[in-house]
Protein backbone atom coordinates (compact mmCIF):
# COMPACT_ATOMS: atom_id res chain seq x y z
CA UNK A 1 0.00 0.00 0.00
CA UNK A 2 1.81 3.08 -1.24
CA UNK A 3 0.15 5.43 1.17
CA UNK A 4 2.41 8.43 0.68
CA UNK A 5 1.64 8.77 -3.04
CA UNK A 6 -2.11 9.27 -2.45
CA UNK A 7 -3.60 12.69 -1.97
CA UNK A 8 -5.77 13.46 1.03
CA UNK A 9 -9.29 14.50 0.05
CA UNK A 10 -11.09 15.86 3.17
CA UNK A 11 -14.58 15.77 1.63
CA UNK A 12 -14.12 12.20 0.39
CA UNK A 13 -12.85 11.12 3.80
CA UNK A 14 -15.70 12.89 5.63
CA UNK A 15 -18.20 11.11 3.40
CA UNK A 16 -16.51 7.77 4.08
CA UNK A 17 -16.74 8.42 7.83
CA UNK A 18 -20.41 9.37 7.43
CA UNK A 19 -21.09 6.14 5.52
CA UNK A 20 -19.41 4.10 8.27
CA UNK A 21 -21.52 5.85 10.94
CA UNK A 22 -24.66 5.29 8.86
CA UNK A 23 -23.77 1.59 8.76
CA UNK A 24 -23.74 1.47 12.55
CA UNK A 25 -27.19 3.09 12.54
CA UNK A 26 -28.47 0.41 10.15
CA UNK A 27 -26.97 -2.37 12.31
CA UNK A 28 -28.67 -0.87 15.37
CA UNK A 29 -31.97 -0.64 13.48
CA UNK A 30 -31.60 -4.28 12.44
CA UNK A 31 -30.93 -5.30 16.05
CA UNK A 32 -34.11 -3.47 17.07
CA UNK A 33 -36.06 -5.49 14.50
CA UNK A 34 -34.78 -8.82 15.84
CA UNK A 35 -35.10 -7.82 19.50
CA UNK A 36 -38.74 -6.81 18.97
CA UNK A 37 -39.48 -9.96 16.94
CA UNK A 38 -40.64 -7.67 14.16
CA UNK A 39 -38.70 -9.23 11.28
CA UNK A 40 -41.79 -10.52 9.51
CA UNK A 41 -44.18 -7.71 10.36
CA UNK A 42 -43.85 -6.60 6.74
CA UNK A 43 -44.42 -9.84 4.84
CA UNK A 44 -43.29 -8.80 1.36
CA UNK A 45 -39.91 -7.73 -0.11
CA UNK A 46 -38.47 -5.64 -1.79
CA UNK A 47 -41.76 -3.80 -1.51
CA UNK A 48 -43.38 -3.04 1.84
CA UNK A 49 -47.11 -3.83 1.78
CA UNK A 50 -46.93 -3.56 -1.99
CA UNK A 51 -45.10 -0.23 -2.19
CA UNK A 52 -41.46 0.75 -2.41
CA UNK A 53 -41.46 3.87 -0.25
CA UNK A 54 -45.06 4.58 0.80
CA UNK A 55 -45.16 5.00 4.58
CA UNK A 56 -47.35 2.27 6.09
CA UNK A 57 -49.47 2.52 9.25
CA UNK A 58 -46.55 3.21 11.57
CA UNK A 59 -47.40 1.04 14.58
CA UNK A 60 -46.16 -2.10 16.29
CA UNK A 61 -43.43 -4.14 14.65
CA UNK A 62 -43.88 -2.27 11.36
CA UNK A 63 -42.11 0.76 12.90
CA UNK A 64 -38.92 -1.25 13.35
CA UNK A 65 -38.98 -3.30 10.16
CA UNK A 66 -39.97 -0.49 7.81
CA UNK A 67 -37.48 1.96 9.38
CA UNK A 68 -34.74 -0.66 9.04
CA UNK A 69 -35.58 -1.07 5.36
CA UNK A 70 -35.52 2.68 4.76
CA UNK A 71 -32.20 3.33 6.51
CA UNK A 72 -30.75 0.28 4.77
CA UNK A 73 -31.91 1.68 1.42
CA UNK A 74 -30.28 5.00 2.29
CA UNK A 75 -27.06 3.17 3.17
CA UNK A 76 -27.13 1.41 -0.19
CA UNK A 77 -27.30 4.82 -1.87
CA UNK A 78 -24.49 6.15 0.33
CA UNK A 79 -22.36 3.12 -0.53
CA UNK A 80 -22.99 3.62 -4.22
CA UNK A 81 -21.98 7.25 -3.82
CA UNK A 82 -18.76 6.47 -1.92
CA UNK A 83 -17.92 3.73 -4.44
CA UNK A 84 -18.39 6.10 -7.40
CA UNK A 85 -16.54 8.90 -5.64
CA UNK A 86 -13.65 6.58 -4.81
CA UNK A 87 -13.47 5.39 -8.41
CA UNK A 88 -13.32 8.98 -9.61
CA UNK A 89 -10.84 10.53 -7.19
CA UNK A 90 -8.77 7.73 -5.73
CA UNK A 91 -5.35 6.98 -7.18
CA UNK A 92 -4.80 3.80 -5.13
CA UNK A 93 -6.07 0.91 -7.24
CA UNK A 94 -6.59 -1.44 -4.27
CA UNK A 95 -8.77 1.15 -2.56
CA UNK A 96 -10.91 1.45 -5.67
CA UNK A 97 -11.41 -2.30 -5.58
CA UNK A 98 -12.19 -2.09 -1.87
CA UNK A 99 -14.94 0.44 -2.60
CA UNK A 100 -16.37 -1.87 -5.27
CA UNK A 101 -16.18 -4.77 -2.79
CA UNK A 102 -18.09 -2.66 -0.25
CA UNK A 103 -20.82 -1.99 -2.80
CA UNK A 104 -21.06 -5.68 -3.75
CA UNK A 105 -21.26 -6.54 -0.03
CA UNK A 106 -24.12 -4.13 0.57
CA UNK A 107 -25.98 -5.65 -2.40
CA UNK A 108 -25.38 -9.13 -0.99
CA UNK A 109 -26.62 -7.86 2.35
CA UNK A 110 -29.82 -6.49 0.80
CA UNK A 111 -30.44 -9.84 -0.93
CA UNK A 112 -29.91 -11.69 2.36
CA UNK A 113 -32.33 -9.29 4.04
CA UNK A 114 -34.90 -10.08 1.36
CA UNK A 115 -34.32 -13.82 1.70
CA UNK A 116 -34.79 -13.53 5.45
CA UNK A 117 -38.27 -12.13 4.84
CA UNK A 118 -39.26 -14.33 1.89
CA UNK A 119 -37.99 -17.58 3.44
CA UNK A 120 -39.54 -16.71 6.84
CA UNK A 121 -36.31 -16.20 8.78
CA UNK A 122 -34.38 -19.45 8.49
CA UNK A 123 -31.70 -19.17 11.22
CA UNK A 124 -28.78 -19.58 8.79
CA UNK A 125 -30.03 -16.88 6.43
CA UNK A 126 -30.76 -14.47 9.26
CA UNK A 127 -27.35 -15.19 10.79
CA UNK A 128 -25.67 -14.65 7.43
CA UNK A 129 -27.55 -11.33 7.19
CA UNK A 130 -26.19 -10.34 10.62
CA UNK A 131 -22.65 -11.46 9.77
CA UNK A 132 -22.47 -9.74 6.39
CA UNK A 133 -23.80 -6.56 8.04
CA UNK A 134 -20.80 -6.43 10.34
CA UNK A 135 -18.45 -7.37 7.50
CA UNK A 136 -19.79 -4.42 5.55
CA UNK A 137 -19.31 -2.20 8.59
CA UNK A 138 -15.66 -3.29 8.74
CA UNK A 139 -15.25 -2.45 5.03
CA UNK A 140 -16.83 0.98 5.55
CA UNK A 141 -14.53 1.65 8.52
CA UNK A 142 -11.52 0.54 6.46
CA UNK A 143 -12.42 2.93 3.64
CA UNK A 144 -12.73 5.71 6.21
CA UNK A 145 -9.34 4.73 7.67
CA UNK A 146 -7.55 4.55 4.33
CA UNK A 147 -8.91 7.89 3.14
CA UNK A 148 -7.90 9.59 6.41
CA UNK A 149 -5.18 12.21 6.63
CA UNK A 150 -3.04 10.23 9.07
CA UNK A 151 -3.01 7.17 6.90
CA UNK A 152 -2.14 9.12 3.77
CA UNK A 153 0.27 11.72 5.05
CA UNK A 154 2.01 10.22 8.08
CA UNK A 155 4.73 7.70 7.26
CA UNK A 156 4.46 4.44 9.22
CA UNK A 157 6.72 4.06 12.22
CA UNK A 158 8.00 0.57 11.67
CA UNK A 159 9.10 -1.73 14.47
CA UNK A 160 9.76 -5.37 13.66
CA UNK A 161 7.91 -7.89 15.77
CA UNK A 162 10.12 -10.79 16.82
CA UNK A 163 7.76 -12.33 19.38
CA UNK A 164 5.80 -15.49 18.71
CA UNK A 165 2.90 -15.55 18.20
CA UNK A 166 3.31 -12.23 16.45
CA UNK A 167 0.97 -9.37 17.25
CA UNK A 168 -0.35 -9.56 13.69
CA UNK A 169 -1.18 -13.23 14.22
CA UNK A 170 -2.96 -12.35 17.47
CA UNK A 171 -5.07 -9.68 15.76
CA UNK A 172 -6.01 -12.14 13.00
CA UNK A 173 -6.89 -14.73 15.63
CA UNK A 174 -9.01 -12.08 17.37
CA UNK A 175 -10.91 -11.41 14.15
CA UNK A 176 -11.48 -15.15 13.70
CA UNK A 177 -12.85 -15.75 17.20
CA UNK A 178 -15.03 -12.64 16.89
CA UNK A 179 -16.53 -13.98 13.66
CA UNK A 180 -17.22 -17.31 15.35
CA UNK A 181 -18.83 -15.41 18.20
CA UNK A 182 -20.89 -13.36 15.75
CA UNK A 183 -22.20 -16.51 14.07
CA UNK A 184 -22.97 -18.23 17.39
CA UNK A 185 -24.73 -15.12 18.67
CA UNK A 186 -26.71 -14.79 15.45
CA UNK A 187 -27.77 -18.43 15.57
CA UNK A 188 -28.91 -18.04 19.16
CA UNK A 189 -30.82 -14.86 18.43
CA UNK A 190 -32.54 -16.42 15.46
CA UNK A 191 -33.50 -19.58 17.38
CA UNK A 192 -31.13 -21.87 15.50
CA UNK A 193 -28.98 -22.79 18.48
CA UNK A 194 -28.88 -22.72 22.26
CA UNK A 195 -27.26 -19.85 24.16
CA UNK A 196 -24.40 -21.80 25.71
CA UNK A 197 -22.01 -22.01 22.68
CA UNK A 198 -22.14 -18.20 22.44
CA UNK A 199 -21.47 -17.81 26.18
CA UNK A 200 -18.70 -20.43 26.12
CA UNK A 201 -17.00 -18.77 23.16
CA UNK A 202 -17.25 -15.42 24.97
CA UNK A 203 -14.60 -16.76 27.38
CA UNK A 204 -12.29 -17.58 24.46
CA UNK A 205 -12.98 -14.21 22.80
CA UNK A 206 -12.22 -12.38 26.04
CA UNK A 207 -8.94 -14.23 26.49
CA UNK A 208 -7.72 -13.74 22.90
CA UNK A 209 -8.75 -10.10 22.70
CA UNK A 210 -7.29 -9.25 26.09
CA UNK A 211 -4.03 -10.99 25.14
CA UNK A 212 -3.92 -9.04 21.85
CA UNK A 213 -4.71 -5.67 23.42
CA UNK A 214 -2.32 -6.11 26.36
CA UNK A 215 0.50 -7.17 24.04
CA UNK A 216 -0.12 -4.15 21.80
CA UNK A 217 -0.32 -1.71 24.71
CA UNK A 218 2.62 -3.10 26.66
CA UNK A 219 5.07 -3.59 23.80
CA UNK A 220 4.08 -0.98 21.22
CA UNK A 221 2.82 1.89 23.34
CA UNK A 222 5.18 4.23 21.47
CA UNK A 223 3.21 3.69 18.25
CA UNK A 224 0.17 5.90 18.67
CA UNK A 225 -1.99 4.24 16.01
CA UNK A 226 -1.51 0.83 17.65
CA UNK A 227 -1.75 2.03 21.27
CA UNK A 228 -4.95 4.03 20.78
CA UNK A 229 -6.70 1.27 18.87
CA UNK A 230 -5.66 -1.33 21.44
CA UNK A 231 -6.95 0.83 24.31
CA UNK A 232 -10.24 1.26 22.45
CA UNK A 233 -10.33 -2.51 21.87
CA UNK A 234 -9.90 -3.42 25.54
CA UNK A 235 -12.43 -0.74 26.60
CA UNK A 236 -15.01 -2.03 24.13
CA UNK A 237 -14.35 -5.59 25.28
CA UNK A 238 -15.14 -4.63 28.89
CA UNK A 239 -18.32 -2.79 27.84
CA UNK A 240 -19.32 -5.71 25.62
CA UNK A 241 -18.88 -8.23 28.41
CA UNK A 242 -21.05 -6.12 30.73
CA UNK A 243 -23.71 -5.82 28.02
CA UNK A 244 -23.48 -9.54 27.34
CA UNK A 245 -24.12 -10.32 31.01
CA UNK A 246 -27.04 -7.89 31.09
CA UNK A 247 -28.52 -9.29 27.87
CA UNK A 248 -28.14 -12.83 29.20
CA UNK A 249 -29.91 -12.07 32.46
CA UNK A 250 -32.68 -9.96 30.98
CA UNK A 251 -33.39 -12.28 28.05
CA UNK A 252 -32.35 -15.80 29.04
CA UNK A 253 -32.36 -15.98 32.83
CA UNK A 254 -35.24 -13.68 33.73
CA UNK A 255 -37.07 -12.97 30.49
CA UNK A 256 -37.68 -16.44 29.13
CA UNK A 257 -41.38 -16.43 30.01
CA UNK A 258 -41.94 -12.80 29.03
CA UNK A 259 -45.13 -12.29 27.06
CA UNK A 260 -43.60 -9.53 24.95
CA UNK A 261 -40.14 -7.98 24.42
CA UNK A 262 -39.43 -5.74 27.40
CA UNK A 263 -37.32 -2.59 27.41
CA UNK A 264 -34.36 -3.94 29.46
CA UNK A 265 -33.96 -6.98 27.21
CA UNK A 266 -34.36 -4.96 24.02
CA UNK A 267 -31.98 -2.18 25.14
CA UNK A 268 -29.26 -4.52 26.39
CA UNK A 269 -29.40 -6.79 23.34
CA UNK A 270 -29.39 -3.94 20.83
CA UNK A 271 -26.45 -2.31 22.62
CA UNK A 272 -24.68 -5.70 22.70
CA UNK A 273 -25.05 -6.00 18.91
CA UNK A 274 -23.92 -2.41 18.25
CA UNK A 275 -20.88 -2.64 20.54
CA UNK A 276 -20.11 -6.05 19.04
CA UNK A 277 -19.94 -4.41 15.60
CA UNK A 278 -17.66 -1.70 16.98
CA UNK A 279 -15.47 -4.34 18.60
CA UNK A 280 -15.06 -6.28 15.36
CA UNK A 281 -14.30 -3.12 13.37
CA UNK A 282 -11.77 -1.97 16.00
CA UNK A 283 -10.04 -5.35 15.84
CA UNK A 284 -9.85 -5.13 12.06
CA UNK A 285 -8.39 -1.60 12.33
CA UNK A 286 -5.86 -2.81 14.92
CA UNK A 287 -4.88 -5.63 12.61
CA UNK A 288 -4.32 -3.16 9.77
CA UNK A 289 -2.34 -0.79 11.97
CA UNK A 290 -0.20 -3.65 13.25
CA UNK A 291 0.38 -4.84 9.69
CA UNK A 292 1.47 -1.32 8.81
CA UNK A 293 3.57 -0.41 11.83
CA UNK A 294 4.66 -3.70 13.36
CA UNK A 295 5.55 -6.09 10.55
CA UNK A 296 6.56 -9.58 11.46
CA UNK A 297 10.34 -10.08 11.54
CA UNK A 298 11.05 -13.34 9.81
CA UNK A 299 14.46 -14.83 10.52
CA UNK A 300 15.63 -14.34 6.92
CA UNK A 301 14.51 -10.73 6.97
CA UNK A 302 16.34 -10.05 10.26
CA UNK A 303 19.49 -11.69 9.07
CA UNK A 304 19.34 -9.76 5.80
CA UNK A 305 18.89 -6.54 7.73
CA UNK A 306 21.75 -7.44 10.02
CA UNK A 307 23.92 -8.28 7.05
CA UNK A 308 23.03 -4.97 5.46
CA UNK A 309 23.86 -3.11 8.69
CA UNK A 310 27.10 -5.01 8.98
CA UNK A 311 28.11 -4.17 5.42
CA UNK A 312 27.26 -0.49 5.97
CA UNK A 313 29.34 -0.47 9.15
CA UNK B 1 -12.90 4.33 -22.29
CA UNK B 2 -10.53 3.81 -19.38
CA UNK B 3 -10.92 1.22 -16.62
CA UNK B 4 -12.33 3.73 -14.13
CA UNK B 5 -15.12 4.72 -16.47
CA UNK B 6 -15.96 1.08 -17.28
CA UNK B 7 -16.18 0.23 -13.57
CA UNK B 8 -18.31 3.29 -12.89
CA UNK B 9 -20.73 2.52 -15.73
CA UNK B 10 -20.97 -1.14 -14.60
CA UNK B 11 -21.72 -0.08 -11.04
CA UNK B 12 -24.43 2.36 -12.10
CA UNK B 13 -25.98 -0.21 -14.47
CA UNK B 14 -26.14 -2.75 -11.64
CA UNK B 15 -27.85 -0.18 -9.44
CA UNK B 16 -30.32 0.67 -12.17
CA UNK B 17 -31.23 -2.98 -12.60
CA UNK B 18 -31.70 -3.44 -8.86
CA UNK B 19 -33.87 -0.34 -8.66
CA UNK B 20 -35.94 -1.58 -11.58
CA UNK B 21 -36.45 -4.92 -9.85
CA UNK B 22 -37.41 -3.22 -6.62
CA UNK B 23 -39.88 -0.90 -8.33
CA UNK B 24 -41.81 -3.85 -9.68
CA UNK B 25 -44.77 -3.36 -7.35
CA UNK B 26 -45.94 -6.54 -5.78
CA UNK B 27 -49.68 -6.39 -6.00
CA UNK B 28 -50.51 -10.03 -5.77
CA UNK B 29 -51.00 -10.96 -2.15
CA UNK B 30 -53.49 -13.73 -2.79
CA UNK B 31 -53.26 -16.42 -0.23
CA UNK B 32 -54.21 -19.21 -2.54
CA UNK B 33 -50.60 -20.15 -3.16
CA UNK B 34 -50.09 -20.71 0.53
CA UNK B 35 -53.23 -22.66 1.10
CA UNK B 36 -52.46 -26.34 1.17
CA UNK B 37 -55.01 -28.32 -0.77
CA UNK B 38 -56.19 -31.30 1.25
CA UNK B 39 -55.60 -34.58 -0.49
CA UNK B 40 -58.65 -36.65 -1.43
CA UNK B 41 -59.56 -38.32 1.85
CA UNK B 42 -60.60 -41.97 2.05
CA UNK B 43 -64.22 -42.66 2.98
CA UNK B 44 -64.93 -42.28 6.69
CA UNK B 45 -65.15 -45.44 8.81
CA UNK B 46 -68.79 -45.81 9.87
CA UNK B 47 -69.64 -45.40 13.57
CA UNK B 48 -72.84 -46.82 15.03
CA UNK B 49 -74.57 -43.79 16.58
CA UNK B 50 -76.55 -46.04 18.93
CA UNK B 51 -73.40 -47.13 20.80
CA UNK B 52 -71.35 -43.97 20.98
CA UNK B 53 -69.90 -42.89 24.30
CA UNK B 54 -68.98 -39.57 25.88
CA UNK B 55 -65.93 -38.55 27.86
CA UNK B 56 -66.08 -35.40 29.93
CA UNK B 57 -64.32 -33.93 32.91
CA UNK B 58 -62.60 -31.01 34.52
CA UNK B 59 -58.97 -29.99 34.33
CA UNK B 60 -57.54 -28.48 37.51
CA UNK B 61 -54.41 -26.54 38.34
CA UNK B 62 -52.90 -28.02 41.47
CA UNK B 63 -51.07 -25.12 43.10
CA UNK B 64 -51.05 -21.38 43.49
CA UNK B 65 -52.24 -19.83 40.26
CA UNK B 66 -49.63 -17.59 38.67
CA UNK B 67 -50.60 -13.95 38.35
CA UNK B 68 -51.16 -13.17 34.66
CA UNK B 69 -48.67 -10.67 33.28
CA UNK B 70 -50.06 -7.34 32.13
CA UNK B 71 -49.52 -6.63 28.46
CA UNK B 72 -48.43 -3.18 27.32
CA UNK B 73 -50.29 -2.43 24.08
CA UNK B 74 -49.31 1.25 23.91
CA UNK B 75 -47.30 0.76 20.74
CA UNK B 76 -50.54 0.62 18.74
CA UNK B 77 -53.37 3.05 19.65
CA UNK B 78 -55.84 0.79 17.85
CA UNK B 79 -55.21 -1.92 20.45
CA UNK B 80 -57.63 -0.85 23.16
CA UNK B 81 -58.69 -2.38 26.43
CA UNK B 82 -56.97 -4.42 29.08
CA UNK B 83 -54.88 -7.34 28.04
CA UNK B 84 -53.24 -10.02 30.11
CA UNK B 85 -51.14 -12.99 29.21
CA UNK B 86 -53.07 -16.21 28.63
CA UNK B 87 -50.20 -18.61 29.23
CA UNK B 88 -51.91 -20.18 32.22
CA UNK B 89 -55.53 -19.18 32.79
CA UNK B 90 -56.79 -20.41 36.17
CA UNK B 91 -60.09 -19.56 37.86
CA UNK B 92 -60.69 -21.11 41.30
CA UNK B 93 -58.30 -23.91 40.43
CA UNK B 94 -59.97 -24.64 37.08
CA UNK B 95 -57.58 -24.59 34.16
CA UNK B 96 -58.77 -23.17 30.84
CA UNK B 97 -57.26 -23.55 27.35
CA UNK B 98 -56.17 -27.15 27.77
CA UNK B 99 -56.43 -29.12 24.55
CA UNK B 100 -57.89 -32.57 25.19
CA UNK B 101 -57.89 -35.17 22.43
CA UNK B 102 -57.93 -38.89 21.74
CA UNK B 103 -54.27 -39.55 21.16
CA UNK B 104 -54.43 -43.28 20.68
CA UNK B 105 -57.01 -46.07 20.33
CA UNK B 106 -58.83 -45.12 17.15
CA UNK B 107 -56.76 -47.51 15.05
CA UNK B 108 -57.03 -47.04 11.30
CA UNK B 109 -60.39 -45.31 11.45
CA UNK B 110 -60.83 -42.38 9.13
CA UNK B 111 -63.18 -39.45 9.62
CA UNK B 112 -64.91 -36.94 7.40
CA UNK B 113 -63.38 -33.50 7.50
CA UNK B 114 -66.11 -30.99 8.43
CA UNK B 115 -67.02 -28.68 5.57
CA UNK B 116 -67.68 -25.82 7.99
CA UNK B 117 -64.68 -23.68 8.83
CA UNK B 118 -63.66 -22.87 12.38
CA UNK B 119 -63.20 -19.19 13.15
CA UNK B 120 -60.13 -17.50 14.51
CA UNK B 121 -60.81 -13.87 15.32
CA UNK B 122 -58.40 -11.02 16.04
CA UNK B 123 -60.15 -8.59 18.33
CA UNK B 124 -58.68 -6.15 20.84
CA UNK B 125 -55.26 -7.26 19.56
CA UNK B 126 -55.90 -10.72 21.01
CA UNK B 127 -56.67 -13.99 19.37
CA UNK B 128 -60.08 -15.51 20.03
CA UNK B 129 -59.86 -18.32 20.93
CA UNK B 130 -56.40 -18.63 22.45
CA UNK B 131 -56.35 -22.39 21.82
CA UNK B 132 -58.09 -23.83 18.80
CA UNK B 133 -58.75 -27.39 17.68
CA UNK B 134 -59.25 -28.30 14.04
CA UNK B 135 -59.12 -31.39 11.89
CA UNK B 136 -56.36 -31.80 9.32
CA UNK B 137 -57.61 -30.28 6.08
CA UNK B 138 -60.45 -28.38 7.74
CA UNK B 139 -60.62 -24.71 6.88
CA UNK B 140 -59.85 -22.00 9.42
CA UNK B 141 -61.49 -18.66 8.76
CA UNK B 142 -59.20 -15.92 10.09
CA UNK B 143 -60.93 -12.59 10.72
CA UNK B 144 -59.59 -9.20 11.70
CA UNK B 145 -62.08 -7.16 13.73
CA UNK B 146 -59.46 -4.60 14.80
CA UNK B 147 -58.85 -1.23 13.21
CA UNK B 148 -55.22 -2.09 12.69
CA UNK B 149 -53.22 -4.41 10.47
CA UNK B 150 -52.25 -7.79 11.86
CA UNK B 151 -50.01 -10.39 10.38
CA UNK B 152 -50.80 -14.02 10.92
CA UNK B 153 -47.69 -16.12 11.18
CA UNK B 154 -47.96 -19.78 12.18
CA UNK B 155 -44.61 -21.40 12.98
CA UNK B 156 -45.33 -25.12 12.61
CA UNK B 157 -42.91 -28.03 12.86
CA UNK B 158 -44.73 -30.47 10.57
CA UNK B 159 -46.85 -28.19 8.39
CA UNK B 160 -45.95 -25.44 5.96
CA UNK B 161 -45.05 -22.11 7.53
CA UNK B 162 -46.63 -18.96 6.11
CA UNK B 163 -46.94 -15.29 6.98
CA UNK B 164 -49.68 -12.99 5.75
CA UNK B 165 -50.71 -9.50 6.53
CA UNK B 166 -54.39 -8.69 7.15
CA UNK B 167 -55.41 -5.01 7.11
CA UNK B 168 -58.62 -3.90 8.85
CA UNK B 169 -61.96 -4.35 7.06
CA UNK B 170 -60.58 -6.91 4.64
CA UNK B 171 -62.18 -10.28 3.88
CA UNK B 172 -61.36 -13.22 6.12
CA UNK B 173 -58.40 -15.39 5.18
CA UNK B 174 -59.10 -19.10 4.83
CA UNK B 175 -56.32 -21.55 5.60
CA UNK B 176 -55.91 -25.19 6.51
CA UNK B 177 -53.14 -27.43 7.79
CA UNK B 178 -52.53 -30.75 6.11
CA UNK B 179 -50.78 -32.69 8.86
CA UNK B 180 -51.50 -33.49 12.49
CA UNK B 181 -49.67 -31.14 14.85
CA UNK B 182 -50.34 -30.33 18.49
CA UNK B 183 -49.82 -26.82 19.91
CA UNK B 184 -48.83 -25.24 16.62
CA UNK B 185 -47.84 -21.67 17.58
CA UNK B 186 -49.34 -18.70 15.75
CA UNK B 187 -48.04 -15.19 16.31
CA UNK B 188 -48.38 -11.64 15.03
CA UNK B 189 -45.07 -9.91 14.35
CA UNK B 190 -46.75 -6.51 14.45
CA UNK B 191 -47.99 -7.04 18.00
CA UNK B 192 -45.45 -9.31 19.67
CA UNK B 193 -47.73 -10.24 22.60
CA UNK B 194 -50.28 -11.83 20.25
CA UNK B 195 -49.85 -15.59 20.44
CA UNK B 196 -52.21 -18.52 20.14
CA UNK B 197 -52.07 -22.24 19.40
CA UNK B 198 -53.79 -24.34 16.78
CA UNK B 199 -54.12 -28.09 17.33
CA UNK B 200 -54.48 -30.10 14.15
CA UNK B 201 -55.78 -33.63 14.65
CA UNK B 202 -56.99 -36.47 12.46
CA UNK B 203 -60.19 -37.23 14.37
CA UNK B 204 -63.13 -35.12 15.51
CA UNK B 205 -62.60 -36.32 19.12
CA UNK B 206 -61.09 -33.28 20.76
CA UNK B 207 -62.10 -30.37 22.97
CA UNK B 208 -60.63 -27.30 24.63
CA UNK B 209 -61.34 -26.66 28.31
CA UNK B 210 -63.47 -23.62 29.00
CA UNK B 211 -63.03 -21.05 31.81
CA UNK B 212 -64.38 -23.56 34.33
CA UNK B 213 -61.85 -26.16 33.17
CA UNK B 214 -64.58 -28.34 31.66
CA UNK B 215 -64.47 -30.31 28.42
CA UNK B 216 -66.60 -32.89 26.66
CA UNK B 217 -65.83 -35.29 23.83
CA UNK B 218 -68.93 -36.83 22.30
CA UNK B 219 -69.68 -39.53 19.73
CA UNK B 220 -66.76 -41.79 20.60
CA UNK B 221 -67.05 -45.44 19.56
CA UNK B 222 -66.66 -47.85 22.50
CA UNK B 223 -63.06 -48.90 23.12
CA UNK B 224 -59.76 -48.37 24.93
CA UNK B 225 -58.24 -44.95 24.45
CA UNK B 226 -55.37 -42.74 25.50
CA UNK B 227 -56.64 -39.27 26.26
CA UNK B 228 -54.02 -36.52 26.09
CA UNK B 229 -54.30 -33.22 27.97
CA UNK B 230 -51.97 -30.60 26.51
CA UNK B 231 -51.27 -27.19 27.97
CA UNK B 232 -48.96 -24.70 26.23
CA UNK B 233 -46.71 -24.14 29.27
CA UNK B 234 -47.41 -27.13 31.49
CA UNK B 235 -46.91 -29.79 28.84
CA UNK B 236 -48.80 -33.00 28.18
CA UNK B 237 -50.38 -35.58 30.49
CA UNK B 238 -52.02 -38.77 29.27
CA UNK B 239 -54.69 -41.05 30.76
CA UNK B 240 -55.82 -44.48 29.65
CA UNK B 241 -59.57 -44.89 29.58
CA UNK B 242 -62.04 -47.54 28.50
CA UNK B 243 -65.56 -46.62 27.46
CA UNK B 244 -68.38 -49.02 26.82
CA UNK B 245 -71.42 -48.56 24.53
CA UNK B 246 -73.48 -45.46 25.41
CA UNK B 247 -71.30 -44.87 28.45
CA UNK B 248 -70.51 -41.42 29.77
CA UNK B 249 -67.23 -41.43 31.61
CA UNK B 250 -65.73 -38.60 33.62
CA UNK B 251 -61.98 -38.22 33.24
CA UNK B 252 -60.53 -35.42 35.33
CA UNK B 253 -56.96 -34.25 35.16
CA UNK B 254 -54.77 -31.89 37.11
CA UNK B 255 -51.57 -30.05 36.27
CA UNK B 256 -48.89 -29.02 38.72
CA UNK B 257 -46.90 -25.80 38.35
CA UNK B 258 -43.73 -26.21 36.34
CA UNK B 259 -40.53 -24.99 37.99
CA UNK B 260 -39.17 -22.02 36.00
Amino acid sequence: MKAIRAKYNPAHHAFAVFTALATLVVITAGALVTSNDAGLSVPDWPTSFGYLVKIPHFVGGVRYEWSHRMVAGTLLTLTLAIACWTLLVESRKWLRWLAIAAFCTVILQAILGGLTVLLLQPPWVSTAHATVAQTFFCLAVCIALFTGQKWIEEPPRVEFDTRRPSLLMLTLLSIFVLYVQLILGGMFRHHGMSWWPHVLNAVIVSFVLAWTAIRAISVYSNIEAVRRTAILLISLLIVQLCLGFTAFFTRVAWGQGAVQPELPMVASTVAHVAVGALLLATTVVLSIQVWRHVPVAFEERVSEAQQHNASVA
Amino acid sequence: MNKKAILLVSLLTLCGLLLLAACNKKENTEQSANTPQPAAAPAATPIDPATVATINGTVKFDGAAPKPAKIDMSQDPACKGANESENIVVDNGDLANVFVYVKDGLGNRTFDVPSAAVTLDQQGCKYHPHVLGVMAGQNIEIKNDDQTTHNIHPTPKDNREWNESQPPSTPAIEKSFAREEIMLPVKCNQHPWMKMYINVVKSPFYAVTDKSGKYEIKGLPPGDYTIAFVQEKLGEQDQKVTVGPKETKTVDQSFKPVAE
